[in-house]
């Protein structure tokens, strides 16, 4: 028998794939990766691309938008993003953010305004309950 | 008869309240079943993550992070994760609760805190609190995806990265199970890694590409974003959890009311006919 590699590909939001390979291919940042087993302990981050893993009897592909892979002797890793990821891309995302704080911020006063009628909503039913069981005992 | 109008379309109108709360409550626990699947799903990614941040924590690299070692506190950041929508019993406001409790401690001792919130509930609070807002995202959904978190993520984490704060925290509620959910404060950074054992015998490291400094960077941002993900996916199927139980209560609670209502209804009708035939009798005893 052959020997083989243990492979975990995740995403944050749920385990793609894991089982055992000969061969892991993928697409390293700075060159293509063939990972056989007992290769040496790495990290390296991902370019989006292909991963490729070799079963001995058929080979699976996914497709991956970037992430990081790491190397045990035994263990391949690869942690997937599942967004599409750029710093500048990032940066909007965070001002959006920001933006819509001050947004709710300005807004408070009607947000104030709800959260008083709610008030006086709930404090209304509660006196008609009040009145209901009232009404029930005489 | 008058006053069995009245009773009649009272009766109908908790009729048909009751039956909105039964609907809620049904589709709650349809909902609390997918989101827990997706809690499990979610792991996984996590604990892989902890994983290698155990080992790099472990290897002696040649680079230490910002994010894995203790500064002053002078300054703290949290994001406060609630649900969009109310109608789910105590679970905001006793998260709020919680929450306030660490400011007002955080406030004794003199430390700043900057704030950001997840969900419009917890937007609508953090307003009335008043206090530094950093960054909101609302309106995520039953699947919030890691995307829309990036945001509110990275305003924090910029914060940090400039050293105008020294610890970020997420408050969030805690899935315990259907019928108990406990609010949460979890501090995210500084890496907790006082838990990492020594258990390597011999010293290695790993190779980097392109290096450690870059790899690091990126790994951690991600831990943080999976860790903040988690927290959200937690708080939704509490918040699920929590409007079933609340729901169930409320049908409950209507169907009382219509059993004391129908039986108010059976003596007034009782006593209009008593009346007429006493009448009749006292009509045909004159005749």
């Amino acid at each position: 028998m052959s020997m083989t590699i243990h492979v975990d590909i995740v995403s944050a939001e749920a385990s793609i794939y894991s089982g055992l390979a000969e061969m892991v291919y993928a697409p390293g940042e700075i060159g293509e990766l063939g990972i056989a087993p007992r290769h040496a302990p790495l990290v390296t981050r991902l370019k989006p691309g292909e991963i490729r893993v070799d079963t001995g009897k058929e080979e699976l592909d996914f497709f991956i938008s970037g992430g990081i892979l790491e190397i045990q002797p035994h263990v391949v890793t690869v942690l997937a993003d599942t967004a599409i990821r750029a710093d500048d891309l990032d940066e909007a995302k965070a001002l959006k953010a920001k933006k819509r704080a001050e947004d709710a911020l300005a807004d408070k006063a009607s947000d104030i305004d709800f959260a008083k009628a709610q008030a006086e909503l709930a404090e209304a039913a509660a006196q008609l309950q009040a009145i209901s069981r009232l009404r029930k005992t005489r | 008869m008058a006053v069995g109008k009245e009773i009649k379309t009272k009766i109908a109108s908790v009729q048909s309240t009751q039956k909105i709360t039964r609907a809620m409550e049904m589709v709650a626990a349809s909902k609390m079943r997918k989101t827990q699947e997706r809690v499990m799903a979610a792991r996984p990614y996590a604990k892989k993550m902890s994983q290698v941040i155990r080992h790099l924590a472990q290897a002696s690299s040649e680079y230490k992070h910002a994010y894995l070692s203790e500064r002053d506190v002078k300054r703290v950041g949290i994001i406060l994760i609630s649900s969009d929508r109310g109608l789910c019993g105590g679970l905001n406001s006793n998260l709020f609760r919680k929450f306030v409790g660490q400011l007002k401690q955080w406030n004794d001792a003199g430390t700043e805190v900057a704030m950001a919130s997840i969900g419009s509930k917890g937007e609508g609070f953090l307003g009335r609190l008043g206090g530094k807002v950093l960054g909101s995202v609302t309106h995520l959904g039953e699947s919030p995806s890691i995307e829309d978190l990036i945001g509110v993520v990275k305003t924090m984490l910029t914060e940090y990265d400039e050293g105008k704060i020294d610890r970020f925290y997420i408050a969030h509620n805690d899935y315990v199970n259907t019928m108990t959910q406990s609010p949460k404060i979890v501090q995210l950074l500084p890496v907790y890694t006082e838990e990492l054992e020594e258990e390597l015998t011999h010293h290695w490291d790993y190779i980097y590409e392109p290096d450690a400094k870059d790899v690091l960077d990126q790994l951690l941002g991600r831990y943080i974003e999976s860790l903040v993900y988690q927290g959200v996916l937690e708080n939704n199927a509490c918040e699920q959890a929590a409007r079933m139980v609340a729901m169930k209560s409320a049908s409950d609670n209507a169907g009382t009311l219509i059993d004391e209502l129908q039986l108010i209804y059976n003596k007034a009708r009782q006593a209009s006919i008593t009346q007429e035939l006493s009448e009749i009798v006292a009509g045909a005893a004159a005749v």
